[in-house]
């Protein structure tokens, strides 16, 4: 259970998709410019993060890692090609579904949904699990079974949704500031970053 | 022979490296771009693994671009990027086995690089093969100067080397010259990639 909540944590803070790692970077400056499209794209993330993450942990588990399938052979080279099919199928799978059941949902998400399979953070998240689960069991980072798994999950979507959410209202400050013309938009958007990530670095410690 | 290297192809190939960057510019491809920079080296391997696969990438997508059904195109795009990855990855263990270590999951991640998949949506799925060879290699080497540029600061301020070498004269060091340890770090990255565009931008007047 503490391990549980130490990854659970840990991978919101500390090691954070964006700050720590950078990944999902394009669509969270990209659709960072209000609060209302960011919250929903990061609520979209967090949720396909939950199904994929696990799901490609059963896969790393049961079929790729060294003597699952056959005896003696590892087919672990073919990971990339079969996780990002995965993440293709479930993310159309999930936009069928959200589509049939919650038409609200759906149109609220909007584009956001199609365009998650290509997002790196969901990539990002399963090739980590895919390093955390060589490592031996006493490592905090460690995933051991499928809760840890899915609580790595929650915590990375989270820890992505609280940083587009906090990029997406200070932008929204920031249109109202006078920024030299040449850093107007991306530059100023990469500098706000830049020390948003100085501060998340104060994590860097933590440890429960 | 004229035809290969024709006007519009030469523009295919030359507009990617200053005033359609993809990564100043079209803001693609910023995740890995940050995230491996740290030193030149690696930045180096990066940015030409990644141009190999635009350019591949581009060509096939390009030759079978006709018969792909156009409602499942990303996944047929997806596994096409992920074969060509785990063959980099496979090349980069097998004769660079230091530098895939350092870029440890960064190189899975060039499927999603953002910068593949604009490129294969935007021109390869309506232009004959040989541009769209063009343009993937034109716009992977666009994104690697930007590595090379940001490792080139961040190597230099951040340890006093360059791949390695040290290039900070040892009297500095006894004048009380101090590496800027906050350089290796993630969050200034963000910064120097932020000053990039706006340097950019100044000399660029019509981009702003």
């Amino acid at each position: 259970m503490e391990h549980l909540i130490s990854l659970f944590v840990r991978s919101i803070f500390v090691d954070n998709m964006i700050f720590a790692f950078f990944l999902g970077m394009c669509s969270y400056l990209a659709v960072s410019k209000s609060v209302k499209t960011a919250l929903g794209l990061g609520v979209a993330v967090t949720f396909v993060l939950l199904i994929t993450v696990p799901v490609d942990y059963l896969l790393q588990m049961y079929v790729l890692g060294p003597n699952c399938l056959v005896e003696g052979v590892d087919l672990s080279f073919l990971s990339f090609i079969l996780f990002i099919a995965v993440i293709a199928a479930i993310v159309q799978l999930v936009e069928m579904i959200v589509e049939r059941f919650s038409p609200s949902l759906y149109a609220a998400l909007g584009i956001f949904l199609p365009l998650i399979a290509v997002n790196c953070a969901i990539m990002g998240a399963s090739l980590f699990m895919q390093q955390r689960v060589t490592m031996p069991d006493t490592n905090s980072q460690a995933i051991t079974c499928i809760w840890d798994a899915l609580a790595y999950a929650l915590g990375s979507g989270i820890g992505w949704l609280l940083a587009i959410t906090c990029l997406a209202a200070i932008r929204e400050k920031m249109a109202y500031t006078d920024v030299p013309r040449p850093l107007q938009g991306l530059g100023i958007t990469f500098i706000t970053v830049g020390l948003m990530a100085m501060a998340f670095m104060c994590f860097s410690g933590l440890n429960l | 022979m004229s035809q290969i290297f024709s006007k519009a192809n030469m523009e295919a190939l030359t507009n990617p490296l200053n005033l359609n960057n993809p990564v100043l510019i079209q803001v693609l491809g910023i995740c890995s771009a940050l995230a491996v920079t740290a030193q030149l080296e690696p930045a180096i391997v990066m940015g030409l693994s990644v141009t190999i696969i635009t350019a591949f990438s581009n060509l096939i997508i390009s030759l079978i671009r006709k018969s792909i059904p156009n409602r499942i195109r990303i996944i047929v795009q997806l596994v096409v990027v992920a074969a060509l990855v785990t063959i980099v990855s496979q090349v980069l263990k097998a004769f660079a086995y230091d530098v895939s270590v350092q870029l440890s999951v960064y190189v899975g991640l060039i499927i999603t690089n953002c910068i593949l998949m604009g490129r294969l949506e935007a021109f390869a799925m309506m232009n004959k093969p040989w541009p769209s060879f063009l343009d993937g290699i034109g716009n992977g080497i666009g994104y690697a100067i930007i590595l090379v540029i940001v490792g080139f600061f961040r190597e230099l301020l951040g340890a006093g080397t360059l791949f390695g070498m040290q290039v900070v004269p040892d009297w500095c060091y006894e004048h009380g010259y101090v590496n800027n340890g906050m350089m290796t770090m993630p969050a200034m990255s963000l910064i120097i990639v932020g000053c990039v565009i706006w340097a950019h931008r100044a000399y660029n007047k019509d981009l702003q």
